[in-house]
């Protein structure tokens, strides 16, 4: 192929002609993503990757990422991208096997930035132990996009016996949370609002399949498990509510939050139960199961700060109420609109 | 948090809760508002109703800065974004005020205006610098807490020689809306109130030391956390049981009698009263409003777009003018949780979460059954 170059990965960037299925199509996809996710199953080479038909039930789900800025700390879209939907599908109690990947490139994108995303997709990918086995690209004009969006799909099995679902919490259940709250939201917002805190705020992405396969090996009677991304864990206690037909009583004092993140939260005027975690779950267990749940979690490096936050009580209404740090009860509402921060 | 955990201690809660208890006369109803949309959230959101004795009421008061903003108000920032293509620059809270035909500052971002939603004056002033070929408003509104910041984006335009900068100022004042609530014909029955916190950095204490001599009201002014606010009651508590009315201070670490001086004779510089405005819920209050000085006059939108203006009726189920007076409580309301919610507020009181309705319908509704 002497007739093409090289990507310039340092100076080059996205023209329409790397959307448009021809050479220069082949050759980003080649030069770039390819080799990044390289895997039997990519290297197929054919419109759709053909793969060994796994033992069990199927869970599948896709999800898209628009986040900016792009890079963060702790984290950039191409790992936010992989950590998201493998979660989605562990907290079916799945196994994650494969990931696809739609890119959505805007014209004018650097190779160098897109390079950076692709290899954190791929290291994520990695560690994860689920490859990137097909994708696709699209570019769209200048202006019209943010950079780049990135789709992933993730399909996995979820062996029998194992039945999680958002509606079978029940009066008396506990509810279990793996660690501090509203780190991913606030260091993305934090960088986005040009915010300088003494103590840098950390995104938490990661990927919670081994966390949840060691809760599942535990035995304990696990009801509900799902990972509250926007919206928070308000928004993510008020789904569930309503799915099961159940109220909540949470325990503020219970809810571990990094004191920076409370700090930030503070400052602006947001309430951390409703900013984004890209690397936390939510567990809803059966009552006499809850200790040992709990010391399974603390266990895993990604569990270490999970705490006991409140429990499954009868209500019709479907209402997430929490007993303040003051001694007083309030509701913890579903988020309205968008969280915008306070006057004064 | 250093400085703040410290006033939201569950320990010390109890303890003046206990103090309360004890205190009150079992006979006595102690009708208390508080004057703030931050206190108000920070009993909303700290349930603190329930550490306190049934006969004591706390009634909700008008200071809430997107509250008070009456429909026409919104109507005029939303004209000069879509109308005029000015860049409107606004605090966020205002955003999703309800004004005429439906629309809300977001719904006019949404359908094409170029509306921003910013965090300081300073940010509308970057704005205008970097955009020089567009004009560019503030929506100034707010209590005295917000108005030296947009003081100082006017000098600080003026000096620069910013010229297509200006700012729509909605600001006003807190004395006279508290005057207008112990008057107001047929008014809420009030045995002192909960003075604000912020507003009083700036004005200082003196400000309500005729309430407590005119109107014999106590008033203790008080912080935004929620021991700030207990203590308060209690102090207020014992200046009617000792038929007491003084101007105390629980916001000692913040507040002193003459308040910020400084900013003080910035807002005077830049600012004069304005004869009339229109309030919701008030009504139309004289020398309750600021106006730019003439001097300033070349960064008024109102008068640089020539944009009046125009007076516009609220919703009519919509009770947010009783709730702002204090006469009513936001589950009185008949559309209260119904047609009007967070997601689709018809009055203001249900946009911010310093509004009486918002903070019910978020933190409190689940004490009513029946919603």
């Amino acid at each position: 192929m002497s007739y093409t170059r090289a990507l310039d990965l340092t100076h080059g960037r996205i023209e329409m002609s790397h959307g448009s299925g021809g050479r220069a199509m082949a050759h980003l996809i080649s030069g770039l993503f390819a080799s990044a996710f390289d895997n039997p199953y990519l290297a197929q080479g054919n419109d759709g990757a053909v793969l060994p038909k796994p033992a069990g039930r199927l869970v599948m789900s896709t999800d898209s990422h628009v986040v900016s800025p792009l890079f963060f700390a702790g984290g950039d879209i191409g790992c936010l991208s992989v950590h998201g939907t493998i979660n989605d599908v562990a907290m079916m109690g799945a196994v994650p096997l494969y990931l696809s990947a739609a890119f959505i490139l805007e014209e004018g994108f650097l190779f160098a930035d897109l390079k950076r995303i692709v290899d954190s997709m791929a290291k994520a990918a990695c560690e994860a132990g689920v490859p990137v086995v097909t994708g696709d690209t699209k570019v769209v004009e200048q202006g019209k996009g943010d950079g780049v969006f990135i789709t992933t799909t993730a399909v996995g099995v979820v062996a029998d016996g194992v039945d999680l679902s958002g509606d079978r919490a029940r009066p008396g259940d506990k509810i279990l949370l793996s660690g501090t709250i509203g780190d991913h939201g606030m260091a993305v917002m934090s960088q986005r609002e040009n915010l300088n805190f003494d103590a840098a705020i950390v995104s938490d992405t990661a990927a919670l399949h081994t966390l949840v396969q060691a809760m599942l090996a535990s035995g304990a009677d696990l009801r509900v498990l799902r990972d509250p991304t926007r919206g928070g864990l308000a928004t993510t206690l008020n789904e569930i509510a309503q799915q099961s037909g159940v109220g909540m009583l949470l325990n503020e004092a219970l809810i571990p939050v990094n004191p920076t993140v409370a700090a930030a939260c503070e400052f602006l005027g947001l309430d951390p139960l409703y900013v984004a975690n890209e690397g936390k779950l939510i567990a809803i267990c059966a009552p006499c199961d809850a200790d040992r749940l709990l010391a399974v979690m603390r266990a895993h490096p990604l569990g270490a700060q999970a705490a006991l936050i409140g429990e499954i009580i009868e209500d019709a209404h479907g209402f997430v109420q929490m007993s303040t740090c003051l001694g007083g009860r309030r509701m913890v509402d579903w988020l309205a609109g968008e969280q915008l921060p306070r006057i004064c | 948090m250093k400085y703040v955990d410290e006033f939201r201690d569950g320990e010390l809660a109890k303890n003046i809760a206990a103090h309360i208890a004890r205190e009150t006369a079992p006979q006595t109803v102690y009708r208390l508002m508080e004057f703030c949309g931050g206190h108000t959230h920070a009993i909303s959101r700290y349930g603190l109703a329930d550490l306190l004795p049934a006969n004591v009421r706390l009634i909700h008061g008008p200071g809430c800065p997107v509250c008070v903003l009456p429909v026409g108000r919104v109507d005029q920032a939303i004209r000069l974004a879509t109308k005029l293509g000015v860049i409107l620059c606004t605090y966020a809270d205002t955003m999703r005020v309800p004004a005429s035909a439906k629309l809300t500052l977001m719904r006019a971002k949404a359908a094409g205006a170029d509306v921003r939603m910013i965090y300081s004056t300073q940010d509308a002033l970057k704005i205008a610098r970097d955009n020089p070929a567009r004009e560019v408003v503030f929506l100034a509104i707010g209590f005295e807490t917000t108005t030296p910041p947009t003081a100082v984006a006017v000098k600080q335009a003026q000096a620069e020689g910013i010229s297509n900068f200006s700012i729509l100022c909605n600001h006003v004042l807190t004395p006279p809306a508290m005057h207008a609530i112990l008057t107001v014909a047929g008014g809420v029955a009030l045995d002192g109130f909960i003075g604000p916190a912020h507003v009083s950095t700036v004005i200082g204490s003196e400000p309500y030391e005729v309430f407590a001599r005119d109107y014999a009201k106590p008033v203790v002014i008080a912080g935004f956390e929620p021991l700030d606010v207990l203590q308060a009651i209690l102090m207020l508590i014992r200046q009617i049981n000792e038929g007491r009315a003084a101007v105390e201070n629980e916001f000692t670490r913040a507040v002193t009698r003459q308040g910020n001086i400084k900013a003080q004779a910035l807002v005077s510089e830049v600012f004069e009263l304005r004869d009339f405005f229109e309030w919701r819920g008030l009504g139309t209050l004289p020398l309750s409003a600021l106006k730019l000085r003439a001097e300033f006059a070349d960064f008024n939108a109102e008068s640089k777009f020539n944009c009046d203006y125009l007076p516009v009726q609220d919703h009519k189920a919509c009770e947010c003018a009783a709730i702002l007076r204090g006469e009513k409580a936001p589950q009185q309301c008949k559309i209260f949780g119904t047609v009007c919610t967070p997601e689709n507020p018809v009055g203001s009181c249900m946009v911010s979460s310093e509004g009486a309705c918002a903070a019910h319908y978020s933190f409190g509704r689940f004490r009513e059954t029946t919603i």
